[in-house]
């Protein structure tokens, strides 16, 4: 396989840009998360995208924001709604797209998927597919920070629902406890699958949560990309400083929880309102009011997108799947005496042998 | 009463099998994650809380530990819970208060507490899904005295073993085939189950016995079909039972066959087929005529949809290995 396609590194400080290039590179992201995620959607009815997919759609404002107030040495620590965080990191399209594919130019090599993307090139130390379990490990990186005395900060994003399972709070309580430079970010997006936050939180106020652990937090409309990322800002400034912190974005799930969830819990009036309140189009609408995007620019950023996305596909399409010969490929990181790698089709162990047929000649390879 | 038969799903006789044990005991309770309004990922609780209320069929936010640690509290105090975990791999969280609490809870009082607790956990593969989606951790739970960890194989004994391991003074680990989940039969709805820890001959033969449980029951049958038109005649045997092990009626079938290969979807490393083999060894050493294989999933984790195939048993794997004991 060719050296696989790595993630630029943003330039430690960038050109200082106006507020309205940085209102217009927010909208150009968003976008670019929004026809991904439309693509990714096909990309799944078409059977090219295998387990779960779990999409942004609707939540690209909160996504861009947060994204945008790292340094490019932080971390983040992502659920398995993790698409957009990896494009918004600066992780090609193309090297996403072929990770949703299960291909072999994708972040992870075709074995991580939708839920696991991971690329430590990026400091995306991944999705994860069990609810919370991010949260400890986004807050040992922090305490491996505070520990050596770096300037990073981590940045750990959850849903509305994760914080109902004990390793949010024993999380919490740690970085608390320890002054971990951490921010847990908690996407709101109102439910957790079928689940409301006020079904399932005594504390539907989640940002409150922090309270219990001395923790100050922020409650922030997750449909506004600049609240987001000023929000995001003053959180990173006070993770830095040796204090975590909780930002709570609000914000909606324009689709069902998965690409199969046909969002049954959801009314059909529901369903319009939430497509009438469209956080992509009511930030166009902003821009387009305060004379920063025009229609041609509009539509410029959108050709760009779908090229991007479609280059994105052709790429995933392109790149070869697994072989089966890996698939005992980096269990350990040693190798292990003993270790069983008989593949699929080689003789069974311990099977005797055939007659006429000598055991070494039954040895895997 | 005339027996009353349905042509229904896995799923549909699991649904059926707790609505009969909600209606007949007050006591029966329902916990898990969407289980109410939504009905479950796989939809196996599908209408139970419109037709018996919120306070029976209960929705509960996303905690694992939590859920299984209050059914324990409710089973100690008369309560029958029954909880769903979404996917085998999400257990993890509450295997703290299975293995440290739920298995232990009657021995430790000797015998003053029993906790009648039903643990449903739909695995195994071949769904498309990934890891946390598709795995086999039964063996986990078998490893812990204290624990029942039973399987159905058919939509019959999933309606039958549910009602059983409900009434089970003892807790139960109820794995679910999700990619069984479909397939459908006729059921008979007046049906008892025969016992919760009774292996099934689930097809008769002389040459050589199948072992499997859950899912791979069904690959066994097909294999069975398919050395039956080589002439080979395979008894298959459905443990129905992971713990405790119905040894007798596996000694038993190898007594006379002589030979035993053991499938299943769970890594073959420490699992149920080791275990099986040990005991065959054990009660009819004289009578094998060769060593007992394992076909099962491998010492890797389970791998991305694409490869599932290769990782699980599948036919070809299950006859290549029938092949192989007979060829001794
Ligand atoms: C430990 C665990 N339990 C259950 C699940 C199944 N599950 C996946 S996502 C989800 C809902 C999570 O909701 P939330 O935290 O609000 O995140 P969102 O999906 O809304 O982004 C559930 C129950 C899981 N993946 N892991
Ligand atoms: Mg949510």
């Amino acid at each position: 396989m060719s050296a696989r396609p790595k993630t630029p590194r943003p330039p430690k400080s960038a050109a200082p840009c106006k507020d309205e290039d940085i209102a217009l590179a927010f909208y150009r992201q968003m976008v670019l998360i929004r026809r991904f995620e439309e693509r990714a959607a096909r990309g799944y009815a078409e059977a090219k995208i295998g387990g779960y997919c779990h999409l942004n759609l609707g939540e690209e404002a909160t996504v861009v924001g947060l994204m945008a107030a790292l340094q490019p040495d932080d971390y983040v620590y992502a659920s398995y709604r993790d698409h957009g965080y990896a494009l918004a990191r600066g992780i090609s399209p193309e090297r996403v797209m072929a990770e949703l594919y299960g291909r072999t130019d994708g972040v992870s090599k075709g074995w991580g998927g939708s839920m696991h993307l991971f690329d430590v090139d990026a400091r995306l130390m991944g999705g994860y597919g069990i609810v919370g379990g991010q949260v400890p490990l986004a807050t040992g990186a922090a305490l491996a920070v505070a520990h050596r005395g770096g300037a990073e900060a981590v940045l750990c994003q959850m849903g509305d629902g994760t914080t109902n399972i004990g390793a949010f709070h024993e999380s919490l309580n740690l970085a608390s406890l320890w002054d971990l430079p951490i921010v847990f970010v908690v996407s709101n997006n109102g439910l957790g699958m079928g689940t409301t936050v006020e079904g399932s939180s005594a504390e539907p106020d989640l940002f409150k949560r922090a309270s219990a652990y001395r923790m100050a937090s922020e409650r922030v409309d997750g449909n506004d990309p600049v609240a987001v990322h000023a929000a995001a800002l003053r959180a990173l400034t006070h993770a830095r400083s040796g204090k975590p912190f909780l930002l709570e974005t609000v914000t909606e799930r324009l689709k069902g929880h998965s690409v199969v969830d046909p969002a049954g819990y959801r009314t059909r009036e529901q369903k319009a309102q939430l497509l009438a309140g469209d956080a992509l189009s009511a930030y166009a609408a902003r821009l387009t009011e305060r004379a920063i995007l025009t229609d041609d620019a509009t539509r410029e950023i959108d050709e760009a997108a779908m090229a991007a996305v479609d280059a994105s596909v052709r790429f995933a399409d392109a790149s070869a799947h697994p072989a089966t010969s890996t698939l005992f490929d980096y269990t350990y990181a040693t190798a292990v005496p003993n270790d069983s790698r008989r593949l699929p089709g080689q003789p069974l162990f311990p099977a005797a042998a055939r007659p006429g047929e000598t055991m070494s000649e039954k040895a895997p390879a | 009463m005339s027996p009353t038969t349905e042509r229904i799903t896995l799923a549909k006789a699991i649904n059926l099998g707790m609505r009969r044990a909600l209606e007949q005991d007050p006591k029966v309770m329902l916990m898990g994650e969407d289980i109410g309004k939504l009905g479950g990922v796989f939809r196996v609780t599908d209408g139970l809380q419109k037709d018996f209320g919120p306070d029976r069929v209960v929705d509960t936010p996303l905690a694992e530990s939590g859920i299984v640690g209050t059914a324990i509290g409710l089973a100690l105090r008369g309560y029958r819970p029954v909880c769903e975990i979404q996917f085998d791999g999400f257990i993890f969280p509450a295997f703290d208060q299975i293995t440290t609490q739920l298995a232990k809870m009657h021995y430790r009082s000797r015998g003053r507490l029993q906790l009648p607790v039903v643990i449903r956990v739909p695995f195994g593969g071949g769904i498309g899904a990934v890891e946390h989606h598709s795995e086999s951790p039964e063996v986990l739970f078998a490893h812990t005295a204290g624990l029942r960890v039973v399987s159905p194989a058919t939509p019959g004994d999933a309606f039958t073993m549910i009602q059983e391991a409900i009434a089970s003074p003892d807790p139960v680990l109820f794995f679910e085939p999700k990619g069984r989940y479909w397939d459908k039969a006729e059921v008979d709805l007046d049906a008892v189950g025969g016992g919760l820890d009774k292996a099934r001959v689930a097809r008769r033969g002389n040459d050589l016995t199948l072992v499997a449980h859950g899912p791979t029951v069904t690959t066994a049958l097909k294999a069975a079909e398919a050395a039956a038109a080589d002439g080979t005649s395979i008894e298959v045997i459905d443990l129905r039972s992971i713990s405790p092990l119905d040894t007798a009626t596996v000694a038993e079938s190898v007594r006379r066959t002589g030979r035993c290969v053991v499938v299943h979807e769970a890594p073959v490393l420490y699992g149920t087929g080791g275990e099986v083999a040990a005991r065959i060894t054990e009660e009819c050493f004289f009578h094998l005529e060769a060593p007992v294989l394992r076909v099962g999933g491998f010492h890797a984790p389970y791998p991305v949809a694409r490869l599932e195939h290769e990782y699980l048993p599948s036919l070809d794997r299950v006859l290549d290995a029938v092949d192989r004991t007979l060829a001794v």
